[in-house]
């Protein structure tokens, strides 16, 4: 790869030893991918976890007094605040003291620590045409696809090497040729809720593993969290940077224009019978539940207006408990509209900053857990879980 | 597995080595017994301690990637998970030796350069074609060569 004199410079040490290790990873990426050189980018995503991988390389650009170049913000750790009157943390010492390290990393190094998975919606929002770096499941497929910014599927590490230093090696997403569909998803049954997508992506990321998918059959503009569920969910299961929609989605208008007039390499047809396999597949049981997890990927506005309106009046059943996880900006509009007093009167909790594969959910195993999301069960150490739509996890925990 | 006591057939057992060019992605040499899953990874799911893959229904279930050179088509899941897995299984020394993948993505590679795993893609010939689970494989990414050892009766 051709390095600038100023790169040259930034990896021979002389812009400190934290902008150093950042370059050397670039570098190498770049070579990995035969990138003849570097662009600039203007904002980066960090989806930074709290756990072992992340503290190694955190740690070394904050001791190397690296700092960002670009707005880079944080995805959800843990609410230290929230926890600490919840759970004895001293017992979990190990893994909270690797996140305690983690999040102050993350400031010493001038990170914005938005601690949300859908960044993208509020803390850190990229344009049409804007080179980028996202990570995070949701994120990627989300600003690449629905917005049309231009973002590899980036690690937490390249991401935040990418903000430090401003730059990322040009290759892959980067170049329109390689934005085209690989693989074609016929689509041919409804889809009617956010649920239905989660499935969806889950099917789709184990069929496809490694790829673009152009999705046909889906007749209405998906909503945001439509467009979020799926693509979490084809991430958790698969490793899917893009998608199109043709007619739908900002990069495609049609079919054709979608796989730059080549054929497909794969052709994957879902119907109603793959649907439910699949969300049989998520089930380890159908015994009583001890709890629900929702928000995960995070709870948009309308995604909490909706369990909200689910749980207004009713009350949770003795011993089960009920949490919706969000982030802080969103919260604080769900508070002035009353969701959150018409969640909590109920008993369930919502709550900010946290993700759900952290150490504070650990009195959890062994545990019967709900949740609507695929990705939640696949994670979160639950004893048994159940997978299904945020309408039967209200069910399941409220009394009739 | 191979385990082979009789005297008479290991007398009749020969080796041989095929050399194939690749490409460097992760710097470093590693070496050991092949593993191969048709099956995307996803690291973090395997346990820290001994390296097995715990990921239910998984084709590797209960196997150990811990010195193994591993072949996969790619890696899978979210953005964290990958580098946490594989943080986790190198500080337990039960990191594989090496990977060959057809399929990488910056998540796996920033993954594998990090904790100082070589890792590298196109051979020659397809990996899945000539090499199976326990042959004895050699991967050499700085100068860019993969030897696997195959042992015939």
């Amino acid at each position: 790869m051709h390095l600038t004199n100023d790169e040259e410079r930034i990896l021979k040490g002389e812009g400190g030893e934290g902008a150093q290790r950042a370059m050397e990873l670039l570098v190498a990426i770049g070579d990995a991918f035969d990138a003849k050189g570097m662009i600039p980018i203007s904002r980066a995503h960090a989806a930074s976890s709290g756990q072992e991988g992340d503290l190694f390389f955190v740690e070394i650009l904050a001791k190397g007094k690296a700092k960002c170049k670009v707005l880079t913000t944080t995805n959800p750790v843990v609410d230290f605040d929230y926890f600490q009157n919840l759970i004895n943390i001293s017992e979990e010492h190990e893994e909270a003291s690797v996140a305690w390290k983690v999040k102050d990393y993350y400031r010493q190094i001038g990170a914005v620590m938005s601690q949300s998975c859908i960044p993208y919606l509020a803390e850190n929002i990229p344009q049409y045409g804007e080179h980028v770096a996202f990570s995070e499941s949701s994120a990627t497929p989300y600003v690449n696809s629905v917005i049309g910014a231009l973002t590899n599927r980036e690690s937490i590490q390249t991401a935040l090497a990418a903000g430090i230093i401003g730059k990322t090696p040009e290759y892959g997403l980067h170049f329109q040729e390689n934005r085209k569909g690989t693989a074609l998803v016929k689509v041919e049954c409804d889809l009617k809720d956010g649920f239905d997508y989660s499935i969806l992506g889950q099917y789709v990321g184990k069929e496809v593993g490694y790829g673009i998918p152009v999705f046909t059959g889906i007749k209405k503009v998906p909503t945001i969290d439509q467009y979020i569920n799926l693509c979490a969910m084809m991430n958790t299961s698969g490793a899917i940077p893009m998608f199109h929609i043709p007619g739908i989605t900002v990069e495609s208008r049609t079919i054709d224009e979608a796989f730059g007039g080549e054929k497909p390499k794969d052709v994957i047809t879902v119907t109603s019978r793959e649907l439910k396999q699949t969300e049989e597949s998520l089930q380890s049981t159908s015994k009583d539940i001890d709890t629900v997890i929702l928000g995960c990927p995070h709870y948009n506005l309308d995604q909490i207006a909706k369990v909200a309106s689910l749980l207004k009046g009713k009350k949770l059943k003795q011993d089960v408990s009920f949490w919706v996880n969000t982030s802080a900006t969103t919260k604080i509009l769900a508070e002035r509209a009353g969701y959150v007093m018409d969640i909590e009167s109920s008993g369930a909790r919502v709550i900010v900053d946290t993700c759900i594969d952290m150490f504070c959910w650990n009195n959890l195993r062994g545990k019967t857990g709900m949740t609507d999301s695929p990705k939640c069960a696949y994670y979160r150490r639950f004893g048994d879980v159940r997978v299904g739509s945020v309408e039967e996890c209200v069910a399941s925990a409220t009394r009739s | 597995m191979r385990c082979i006591s009789d005297k008479k057939l290991s007398e009749d057992m020969k080796t041989s080595e095929l050399k194939m060019k690749c490409h460097k992605i992760s710097p470093g040499y590693g070496e050991g017994e092949a593993l191969v899953s048709h099956e995307t990874i996803c690291f973090y799911l395997a346990d820290p301690k001994t390296g097995r893959i715990r990921e239910k229904g998984h084709q590797l279930e209960g196997k150990s990637v811990a010195g193994k050179v591993l072949i996969f088509p790619s890696g899978k899941a979210s953005s964290a998970v990958q580098m946490d897995g594989l943080a986790k299984l190198m500080l337990n020394n039960s990191k594989p030796s090496a990977m060959i993948v057809q399929d990488v993505d910056a998540v796996l590679v920033s993954s594998a350069v990090l904790t100082g795993i070589p890792l590298v893609n196109r051979l020659e010939k397809d990996p899945f074609q000539v090499i199976e689970t326990g042959d004895f494989v050699k991967v050499d990414s700085d100068r860019g060569i993969v030897s696997v050892i195959k042992q015939h009766h």
